[in-house]
């Protein structure tokens, strides 16, 4: 039974990780065959570095994920406190309206924001597609994922720390920021990481609302529609590692903090853990 | 914290961005090019109904298929010694990390005529098989990229069934057999479920799969509406009719999918 289950984790596992090893394996490849080897190279990462449209896609979709999921961590935390307060009835309703972008399909986000950004643009003049619309597209996806993360810290913040910090003399704007975001900020960051990621692996909305701006999902999409080089193969590989290393730096410093801990308070850290 | 005003943005912003573009979506649904009322589009939505068809149906199988490997995956997950659990789970994240389009490209270069796979075949003597361009490369396609999302809420509903009550059973005499059949399944549900939406919906409405892997006789749902906004046959009218179509079709999905789920525990699956 146990070498059983064993060998079904490993076969799933075989599954999922076999196609990325063939597209980093063919990155090396020498010619632009996708299945026979004919030597080792580096040529398509050479290529890579060198192709413009490639490292501006990078650039915007780096600034895009950058500013939306600020935007988004500030505003989906302002909501998060403002929706606590409501009452029940408005409380179901914002819910419902903030939950529609996770439960809507991609597309039809992406095809309602295009109507939109198209409509603005055609009365007003302004907000033509381009970096401007995928930045308010972006934010506008990433604020469910924000205010879900930081809401059920803030059901366990304690409200007396708060009120402390008003009685002895706090502003209410003084004392939200001194003793209410400190409390809640692990979901905080936790929502803007997951907003900064999302954002840079979102395909499906930006493809409605660049315009003519690329981003670099839009780029590999693109590139995938034409007579493909491996330099695509080059970019995935760099993405996995980039991916990888990251992964591993967040869990090392995990293992790292945990045996601090364990170190310090020896008996209670085995339990904590 | 009891002020208002920390609720205006954030009601204006779902307002300008959520609300708004979907009541777009249902005007231009309702009109015609010059802005009249209409339901000729809602009426030429079911010309389309074998696209309909098939994206349900190739969505439906992908799903069972991901219930069918995911759910022993899920369970055998939570039976692995606890350190190595993490790690595992870290491992299952890896590939949803990576762009979906290059995940489905990767598929591409294994499934296409003289790729990988049909070298193989061919090495071993059975001979080229076409693979790609067929419905099975979309199904496979959907599988592979959806199958994490069905495996991690089901593990974490796993993992969190308390001791106790398998403990509880097995002191009552219960075999492995009616542990597994009496308390974690039916205390899996919840993850099934969620699991089960967050493969469904992606893959109906998926329109990079079918163009990637399905090549042009494989029209979905998705490709449909992409056409009419951005692809060959422009007509936002009509792209919108097929769009509310889909969405309320979606909705009656789940409607039914929460009918099943009595614990409310449809975020169940969400991770970090």
């Amino acid at each position: 039974m146990k070498a059983l289950s064993k060998i079904y984790i490993f076969i799933i596992f075989f599954f999922l990780y076999v196609p990325i090893a063939v597209l980093v394996f063919f990155s090396f490849n020498n010619s632009k065959s996708r299945s026979v080897w004919s030597g080792f190279t580096l040529k398509w990462y050479y290529r890579l570095f060198q192709n413009q449209q490639i490292l501006s896609a990078l650039s915007n979709t780096i600034i895009i994920a950058i500013v939306s999921s600020l935007l988004a961590t500030i505003i989906g935390t302002m909501a998060a406190v403002g929706i606590m307060n409501m009452n029940k009835l408005v409380k179901k309703t914002v819910m419902n309206i903030t939950n529609l972008p996770m439960v809507n399909p991609e597309i039809v986000t992406g095809v309602s924001l295009m109507l939109l950004f198209v409509f603005i643009y055609n009365k007003f003049g302004i907000l033509k597609p381009g970096m401007a619309t995928l930045i308010l597209a972006h934010t506008t996806f990433c604020l469910p994922y924000v205010i879900l993360s930081v809401m059920p810290k803030l059901r366990l913040m304690d409200v007396s720390l708060y009120e402390a910090a008003q009685d002895l003399g706090c502003a209410p704007a003084v004392a939200f920021g001194k003793a209410v975001i400190p409390q809640v900020m692990p979901g905080i960051l936790s929502g803007m990481m997951m907003a900064f990621t999302l954002s840079i692996d979102d395909f499906v909305i930006s493809y409605f609302t660049s315009g003519n701006t690329q981003t670099l999902p839009i780029v590999i999409y693109s590139m995938t529609r034409k007579i493909v080089s491996p330099e695509i193969n080059a970019l995935s590989t760099m993405l996995f590692v980039v991916v990888l290393s990251l992964l591993l730096i967040v869990n090392f410093k995990q293992i790292k903090e945990i045996s601090k801990r364990k170190a310090t308070t020896p008996t209670k850290g085995v339990n904590a853990n | 914290m009891k002020s208002k005003s920390i609720n205006i943005p954030y009601i204006l912003w779902i307002g300008i961005f959520i609300v708004v573009p979907l009541i777009l979506v249902l005007l231009f649904a309702f009109t015609d090019s010059s802005g009249n009322f209409t339901i000729e589009n809602i009426i030429n939505v079911g010309n389309y109904a074998s696209v309909f068809v098939r994206s349900i149906w190739l969505g439906l199988i992908a799903t069972v298929i991901c219930v069918i490997l995911g759910y022993p995956m899920a369970y055998a997950l939570s039976k692995i010694a606890p350190n190595m659990q993490e790690f595992m789970i870290v491992l299952l994240m890896l590939p949803m990390w990576m762009n979906f389009l290059l995940r489905t490209y990767a598929w591409m270069t294994i499934l296409e005529n003289n790729g990988l796979l049909n070298r193989l075949l061919m090495f071993i003597g059975i001979g080229q098989v076409n693979l790609i361009n067929t419905s099975g490369a979309v199904v496979l396609g959907m599988v592979y990229n959806f199958l994490p999302y069905m495996i991690l809420p089901i593990y974490t509903i796993i993992s969190r069934i308390d001791n106790r009550i398998i403990e509880a059973a097995q002191d009552l005499g219960a075999s492995r057999r009616k542990v597994f059949s009496k308390i974690i399944l039916p205390l899996s549900i919840p993850g099934v479920i969620s699991g089960i939406t967050m493969v469904f919906v992606p893959a109906v409405s998926t329109f990079i799969i079918s163009k990637m892997l399905g090549g042009g006789a494989n029209i979905l749902i998705g490709d449909l509406i992409e056409m009419q906004f951005l692809g060959s046959s422009y007509n936002p009218n009509l792209g919108s009719a097929i769009s509310l179509v889909l969405m309320i079709l979606i909705m009656i999905c789940m409607g039914i999918m929460n009918q099943f789920d009595h614990e409310d525990n449809s975020m169940g699956g969400m991770i970090i």
